[in-house]
């Protein structure tokens, strides 16, 4: 399975390198995103919790704009029917997971490192800043992915899927903002015990609901 | 070599509340050659759709047995090779690149792409994009695609749509050695497509 999963995975960047569809789309939406930030916030600093919110904000509508595109080019172009022709159904959940997360890691590397950049950051406990954006961002990829194979075949796509990721993707987003914005405060790691503790198992939960019902979702 | 069946029972597809067929019995095994014909409307493209299992039916049950023993319905894509106006390849790759990346997902047929692609006739066009093929050549390909894992079952929906005569050739020679000794499906309604099986699936009696 796992196999097969990297070698879709492999198909998917192979696609992406050739039609820049996602890539471009996100790169230009960021880029607008924080410089209209930056042209409004002037020279004014944020607090750390305007930060954390205003990050993930950005992180969670990039993600709305490109995470989509693994399964609704597949269903567009008609060619989900080669991967149904080609592979077991996990397998092309596990693919496009894969492609999805790396992809959303890619993202939401160039977001931080431009945000710091345009709002002067000053992030005092890095270490910890990193592991909630890690699992964050293992959460959303994970939530994403499931809900574009859901939207893929809908008739509105680009209305529904923050839509339907966005109350999925609360509880996240909640110790998401929480956890970064204490690391941004430079809070010991004991203390944000609870928020890390919440997003790893609700990656765990969202990955293994999504490989029961994927099958349901992918083959009618 | 291996005893295979492929069984249907009481087979029926609904769309809503429309039904589209009812009570579709067969039994095909190795050696067989199956025309699946209806006028426009009566299911043709569904049936071979769900015998593939890329749609599920409303009610009824299709089952492959190899040696007597059931396929999982998850690995019946190992089995099966299927060709249909509906599926299209990656524009962005080239012919070769599609059959190339399929064999790695599947993890068989590797060693058969040049063949396959020399058999349809695309083998001095294996390294242009799919995007500045023609209709006709992407047929073609999509033949290769079928033929590619040498499936014991090979399923065709208007296989010979947008082929030119030396096209219609390749199918026919196709349809000719899968027919010997393996399980062909052609769903149809031309007389020269009808004329590659031995025996018919009319789904005007199963409305």
């Amino acid at each position: 399975m796992l196999k097969q999963a990297l070698s879709i995975c492999k198909k998917d960047f192979s696609s992406e390198i050739r039609t820049r569809y996602a890539v471009n789309a996100l790169l230009m939406f960021i880029i607008v995103v924080i410089s209209v930030i930056k042209f409004s916030l002037g020279e004014e600093k944020l607090s750390p919790e305007m930060n954390a919110g205003m990050l993930w904000i950005i992180i969670f509508f990039s993600a709305s704009n490109g995470l989509s595109r693994v399964f609704v080019a597949e269903e567009e172009r008609g060619t989900s029917l080669v991967l149904k022709l080609s592979s077991e159904a996990r397998s092309v959940f596990l693919g496009k997971l894969i492609f999805n997360t790396i992809l959303t890691f890619v993202i939401n590397f160039f977001i931080v490192i431009f945000y710091i950049l345009i709002t002067d950051l000053d992030i005092r406990n890095f270490p910890l800043f990193s592991l909630i954006m890690t699992l964050g961002n293992l959460g959303l990829s994970s939530v994403m992915t499931i809900i574009a194979a859901l939207i893929s075949k809908a008739s509105s796509k680009g209305t529904l899927y923050p839509v339907l990721s966005f109350p999925l993707l609360l509880p996240l987003m909640l110790a998401a903002i929480s956890g970064t914005w204490l690391s941004i405060e430079g809070v010991p790691f004991g203390q944000v015990a609870g928020e890390v503790q919440m997003m790893a198992s609700y990656t765990i939960v969202v990955v293994t609901a999504s490989f029961l019902l994927f099958d349901l979702v992918w083959n009618d | 070599m291996s005893e295979i069946t492929l069984e249907a029972v009481n087979l029926t597809k609904k769309f809503d509340r429309k039904m589209i067929f009812k009570s579709v019995n067969f039994r095909l095994s190795r050696g067989s050659s199956t025309a699946i014909t209806g006028r426009n409307g009566s299911g043709k493209s569904t049936l071979i759709k769900i015998i593939a299992n890329l749609l599920l039916q409303t009610s009824g049950s299709i089952n492959l047995h190899i040696n007597g023993s059931a396929v999982k319905k998850e690995l019946l894509f190992m089995q099966m090779g299927f060709v249909s106006p509906y599926l299209n390849l990656y524009d962005e790759f080239s012919g070769y690149e599609n059959l190339k990346l399929v064999a790695n997902i599947r993890g068989r047929g590797h060693d058969n792409i040049e063949n396959v692609l020399k058999r349809v006739g695309l083998f001095e066009r294996r390294n242009d994009m799919l995007k500045i093929y023609s209709s006709g050549m992407k047929q073609r390909l999509k033949i290769a695609f079928s033929i590619l894992h040498t499936p014991d079952i090979l399923l065709l929906d208007e296989p010979t749509s947008n082929l030119d005569t030396e096209g219609i050739g390749v199918v026919d020679d196709i349809a000719a050695e899968y027919s010997k000794d393996r399980i062909l499906v052609i769903a149809t309604n031309d007389e020269h497509e009808k004329s590659l099986c031995s025996s018919e699936i009319n789904l005007n009696k199963n409305a």
